[in-house]
């Protein structure tokens, strides 16, 4: 057979109407009220092709809670690994369906919005969901794939489940393979603050200008606050009892690691949760630790391949955008095969060194960016959520 | 006492605590190479698991705990050179809402 090409720098992916460029041809059944997931699943059972995501939000947030959840739904449909959205509400949501659609369409892709409410029900609305998203999916599979520049991707890094490895292997490993992303003009995803406080001020060195450090330093200080003002140490949370075990001993240890996958680039920017980048090259998003808040973050915030790496083992993965697992150490890597897709342990025999097995990840990048399914995708691992930052009213 | 070399890293010159890269029974003598430095031989005093670390000085009450150069934290007790570094005499320092008086 003959096997899917790897050109150095290139990838075929699907141009947009904006010109951004998808690695996937997702259509999305978007829902943006807990009470039209169950709808929105039957959906994506009956039509191939599509997915979506279950989750408990969309109704009773206000102010900057509200608009970070509607930033996340918005961001989600505009990724280019989307083809075409269909957005679901039920219809007395605070987070309406056709406002979100709205917001969408701005990029050019088809869009369309549908609510339970309006539809005489669930049974309605499947039938009525089901046949747009028929018609959009027959659409995107006649779209040709094109080469594509790197320098087009923007890549989410990640590490969950960590362990002393970490930051000794697969952490560094992915900082080499996020230096080589910048210098081909790509945009590399640094996030989770709180796995960064104790190494804020190595990356407030490394800012492009003042206003970025002065950034760095405000958004480590609220997340900190956050744990002082529960009057709790945030080692009851971060490290976990797993971090733990693997040997990290503080959440400063763990984060020395973590800061490790931005590499030695410059910081061009610091956005919000779900914000899409301005710059391109090394962007820090404002995000929790939590692995699947964080993951949506930068899915929402455009990244259509994420690489995550794991010294305990996680199956996650995002309904969107394909996420690579790199285990830290080869014991992991043996015994969890079925959810790992590299593995970095040979650093730590010695037998690669951070560099070369950077490079394997970066070819790892092009053939999964050209369609090359990760053990994520496989397994169907569609996982979704996003960061509140305010009450349920 | 073993002959068997274990495989150990230190990141930097500067820190107090390295990780061994296989798991150590006690009494096990390691050695510790940082480029450009006599290496060290460490005796290791207790069974230290894989991803673990150990002094390779000792370490007083109260001071810094340092790996790959930074702070990771305060020894809550003084540490013997080879013995275990982990939460039962390191803590954090950052993020401790349980220290703020009420």
């Amino acid at each position: 057979m003959t096997k899917l090409k790897n050109n150095e720098g290139e990838f075929l992916g699907y141009r947009r109407p904006d010109g951004k460029v998808g690695v996937r041809n997702h259509v999305l059944i978007l829902p943006t009220i807990t009470c039209a997931t169950q709808t929105a699943q039957r959906i994506t059972e009956l039509v191939q092709g599509t997915v979506t995501f279950i989750h408990q939000h969309g109704c009773a947030q206000v102010g900057v809670d509200y608009e970070q959840t509607f930033r996340t739904y918005v961001g989600l449909g505009k990724n280019p690994n989307v083809f075409g959205v269909i957005v679901l509400g039920l219809g007395c949501e605070a987070h309406q369906a056709r406002s979100v659609a709205a917001e969408i369409a701005k990029c050019g892709k088809p869009v369309q919005s549908i609510s339970i409410q309006d539809h005489g029900g669930t049974l309605s609305t499947i039938a009525e969901g089901a046949k747009a998203a028929a018609k959009l999916v027959q659409e995107a599979s006649t779209q040709m794939k094109e080469w594509c520049n790197f320098s087009e991707l923007i890549i989410g890094t990640e590490c969950g489940g960590s362990d002393a490895c970490s930051g000794l292997s697969a952490n560094p490993a992915v900082g080499s393979v996020s230096d080589m992303i910048v210098e081909l003009g790509g945009t590399s995803i640094l996030a989770e603050t709180t796995e960064l406080i104790g190494a804020e001020h190595l990356l407030a060195k490394r800012a492009a200008n003042d206003q970025v450090a002065k950034r760095v330093y405000e958004v480590i200080h609220a997340m900190e606050n956050r744990s002082i003002q529960m009057g709790v140490d945030i080692r009851t949370g971060n490290p976990s009892p797993g971090n733990i075990a693997g040997g990290l001993s503080s959440l400063e240890e763990k984060s020395l690691g973590a800061a490790n996958k931005s590499g030695k680039s410059i910081l061009n920017e610091l956005i919000n949760y779900a914000e899409e980048p301005k710059e391109k090259g090394l962007v820090w998003m404002d995000t929790p630790g939590h692995d699947i808040e964080q993951l949506t973050g930068m899915v929402a915030g455009g990244a259509q391949v994420v690489l995550f790496t794991t010294g305990r083992g996680t199956p996650t993965g995002s309904p969107i955008a394909p996420v690579i697992k790199i285990s830290t150490n080869t014991s992991m890597f043996e015994k969890m095969g079925d959810n790992m897709d590299l593995n970095a342990g040979t650093i730590i025999e010695g037998k690669e060194t951070v560099e070369e097995v950077g490079k394997r990840i970066l070819r790892e990048i092009g053939l999964v960016s050209s369609g090359k399914l990760t053990k994520a995708e496989i397994l169907k691992q569609h996982d979704f959520g996003i960061w509140r930052i305010g009450p349920t009213f | 006492m073993s002959e068997q070399t274990f495989r150990t890293i230190m990141m930097k010159s500067i820190d107090n605590v390295a990780v061994t890269l296989q798991d150590v029974p006690p009494k096990t003598v390691v050695i510790v190479n940082f480029p450009k430095d006599i290496p060290l031989r460490i005796t290791i005093k207790e069974q230290i698991s894989f991803g673990h670390k150990f002094a390779v000085r000792p370490i007083k009450k109260g001071d810094e705990i340092l790996k790959y150069g930074e702070i990771i934290g305060k020894a809550t007790r003084d540490i013997e050179e080879g013995e275990h570094v982990h939460v039962h005499n390191l803590e954090g320092i950052r993020g401790r809402g349980d220290k703020v008086e009420k």
